[in-house]
């Protein structure tokens, strides 16, 4: 047998341009911000304003969900319209610690949040058991949304629900959240949520130099979410995911159990977007159940969309275009805000079928 | 009990397991006790009794309308089976049936002796060894040909073996021969997409290949091809047989008369003749509802 084929050989993980610019970014996030924010004195042209850290910041929380959505939309197919309820979710446990650290120093200088104290309960009700305790707080953040998704897709992928069918039983999940979480009875504050925070590990939260910590932290997990979700999508296993997306009759028929692939990366991607929430809710300083509205869900599969899926740095960049623009219009023309993201959706979906990371494919190869 | 009568019983026992010694390798077996079992290997195909594919009375109705009616059918191994009909005769739902996806009503359907496909789901039976080409080419169209031959692979195929599996050096000989048997060793890297009609059939033929399945259902694997394509499937298709059973479910008569020994006739979901294509071809019944007069 001739066996005079060169078989491709695996991919690298990024590639030599890739790091490069992997390293650019990440030289940026943990010297120039930090630097450009706390060092440039304010007066000077280059200093970065307290505004662009607390919007970049929470536009890169938007880009792991972005990354999160990519991965189970982009590569398995499988449209969420329900990953708001995992990014609050993680908001949520990290609310509910941040709530503790505050104190006697609330309204009521009551060892209770003001909110059970306005509802006169006397002790904490059990959910809240481990909200004192840091390390566990880590957990839930993890845990809480892992475990939601894990059920509610071990159901979902086993009755084999897929397509518009999948997307609306999300959409309807995340509502049915955001109607629970508005009771007050549900204990975790109602349709105010959870606000007013003081301190993170006894550290004051609204310090410049606490804000540039979130701000480099949450600039960390997204380049470390981005490297693993490209180390999985080279791997045979995001091969999989997107033979799953393009012939799932094929893959059970050549001996692989699709349940299996789904339910993992749909975990994984709960998991990021509750990772996400609580980098979130700290910079932000409040949460409440309008991040559960359905159209926060939506806004994710639009940046992942503009951005370009399947491609992991596409919706990252959808993320940033998106919220940027966003930022932008809402002051300056708020009442347009919704027209603008309905409209790019439609252009979008019409003549950048792969988003902007297809589109400058496209322009690499035209001007080759 | 007396005395006297517990020596009795020491001594006949002592003169019957003298006699038992005695007779030991005396014996047709030579000594070994006969044995008519066979150890039953979970998950391993046991076809001792001549069969590889056994499918006895499976119905099947849909809304009504009997699909399958009192189906029985069963396949040697390495024997290479025409499966001819007219259309709705229930070929590719006898195929889902195998291969998982439909549930008969009733029947049997069983892989060897002693494995009952209709326990298992789909994936567990392609990996128990039965693959199956579609009707219409199912390959996967946005990864390339290596990909797609690449994760047909007969391999672990549980989530932690793929995200660290790597190709060694026997799967890659394995693939390239497997790229050279389906003439595509010169599309490696193009996506499966971009292929004609005829060489993605080749491309899920390949796949199937790569599978290594112990029966291959194959449902009309030349439409859509060129005369010299098909000519060359036929070829590998009676390269294939001995050492893998095939069922193949095709229209084009001349195909057929290339590669068949045994032609099954399906009509209504049940058997209607079934001989060498010569003797179908005359059959009164079969020139009625299929061959037209």
């Amino acid at each position: 047998m001739s066996t005079n084929i060169s078989l491709p050989s695996r991919a690298p993980l990024l590639s030599g341009k890739g790091w490069s610019a992997f390293i650019l970014a990440l030289i940026v996030v943990c010297a120039v911000a930090p630097l450009l924010n706390l060092v440039v004195p304010k007066a000077s042209p280059f200093h970065m304003s307290d505004y662009a850290v607390a919007l970049l910041g929470r536009i890169m929380c938007y880009a792991i969900c972005a990354l999160a959505m990519d991965l189970i939309w982009g590569f398995t197919g499988i449209l969420s319209l329900g990953h708001g309820v995992f990014f609050a979710l993680g908001g949520y446990a990290m609310g509910m610690y941040l709530m503790r650290q505050i104190g006697l120093e609330g309204n009521y200088k009551s060892s209770l949040p003001d909110f059970m104290v306005f509802l006169d309960w006397k002790t904490l009700p059990w959910h809240w058991t481990f909200s004192d305790s840091f390390p566990a707080t880590l957990i839930l953040i993890v845990a809480v949304p892992g475990l939601v998704a894990f059920v509610f897709g071990f159901f979902a992928f086993r009755s084999r629900i897929k397509g518009v069918y999948f997307s609306i039983i999300t959409q309807a999940m995340t509502f049915a959240a955001m109607l629970l979480f508005f009771r007050n009875e549900t204990g975790f504050g109602g349709n105010n949520g959870f606000t007013d925070f003081k301190r993170i590990l006894d550290i004051p939260i609204a310090t410049p130099g606490m804000r540039m910590t979130l701000f480099v932290l949450t600039g960390l997990t997204l380049l470390a979410f981005f490297l693993l979700a490209r180390w999985l999508v080279l791997a045979k296993f995001g091969r999989v995911l997107q033979a799953i997306r393009d012939a799932e009759t094929r893959v059970m028929f050549s001996g692989y159990n699709p349940i299996g692939y789904k339910l993992t990366i749909w975990t994984l991607s709960a998991m990021m977007c509750g990772i996400a929430g609580a980098l979130y809710v700290p910079q932000v300083g409040i949460i409440n159940p309008g991040e559960m509205s359905p159209a926060n869900s939506i806004e994710m599969a639009i940046w992942a969309a503009v951005g370009g899926r399947a491609t992991l740095i596409g919706p990252i960049i959808g993320a940033f275009v998106v919220n940027g623009a966003k930022s932008w219009l809402t002051v300056a023309y708020p009442e347009f805000w919704l027209y603008f993201l309905g409209a790019l959706f439609i252009g979008v979906t019409l003549f950048l079928p792969d988003g902007i990371a297809g589109l400058v494919k496209k322009l690499k190869r035209g001007a080759k | 009990m007396t005395p006297d009568l517990l020596e009795q019983g020491t001594r006949r026992v002592e003169a019957r397991m003298a006699a038992l010694q005695a007779a030991k390798g005396n014996t047709e077996s030579g000594g070994r006790a006969a044995g008519f079992g066979r150890l039953k290997v979970s998950d391993e195909v046991d076809v001792t009794h001549g069969r590889i594919l056994y499918l006895e009375d499976v119905s099947v109705s849909f809304d009504g309308f009997k699909a399958i009616n009192k189906l029985s059918l069963d396949i040697a191994p390495g024997e290479l089976r025409c499966i001819i009909g007219p259309n709705g005769a229930g070929k590719t739902t006898m195929m889902d049936i195998i291969t998982g996806k439909t549930r008969p009503d009733e029947g049997r359907v069983y892989f060897g002796s002693t494995l009952d496909l209709l326990r298992y789901t789909e994936p567990e039976i392609a990996q128990l060894g039965i693959g199956r080409k579609f009707q219409k080419p199912t390959v996967f169209e946005q990864l390339t040909v290596f990909e797609n031959l690449e994760l047909a692979l007969k391999t672990h195929k549980g989530v932690k073996s793929s995200i660290f599996f790597r190709l060694d050096s026997t799967q890659a000989d394995r693939l390239a021969e497997v790229l050279h048997t389906i003439h595509l060793a010169g599309s490696v890297t193009r996506p499966a997409g971009n292929l004609s009609h005829g060489q993605k059939q080749w491309l899920e033929i390949g796949m199937l290949l790569m599978q290594d399945p112990k029966l291959l259902l194959l449902d009309e694997p030349v439409a859509g091809m060129t005369d010299e394509e098909t000519e060359r499937t036929a070829e590998l298709f009676l390269s294939l047989k001995g050492r893998h059973s095939l069922m193949v479910v095709e229209h084009d008569m001349n195909f057929i008369r290339t590669i068949s020994e045994m032609v099954t006739v399906l009509c209504d979901g049940s058997v209607l003749a079934q001989g060498t294509l010569d003797q179908v071809q005359t059959d009164e019944r079969v020139i009625e509802v299929y061959l037209g007069r």
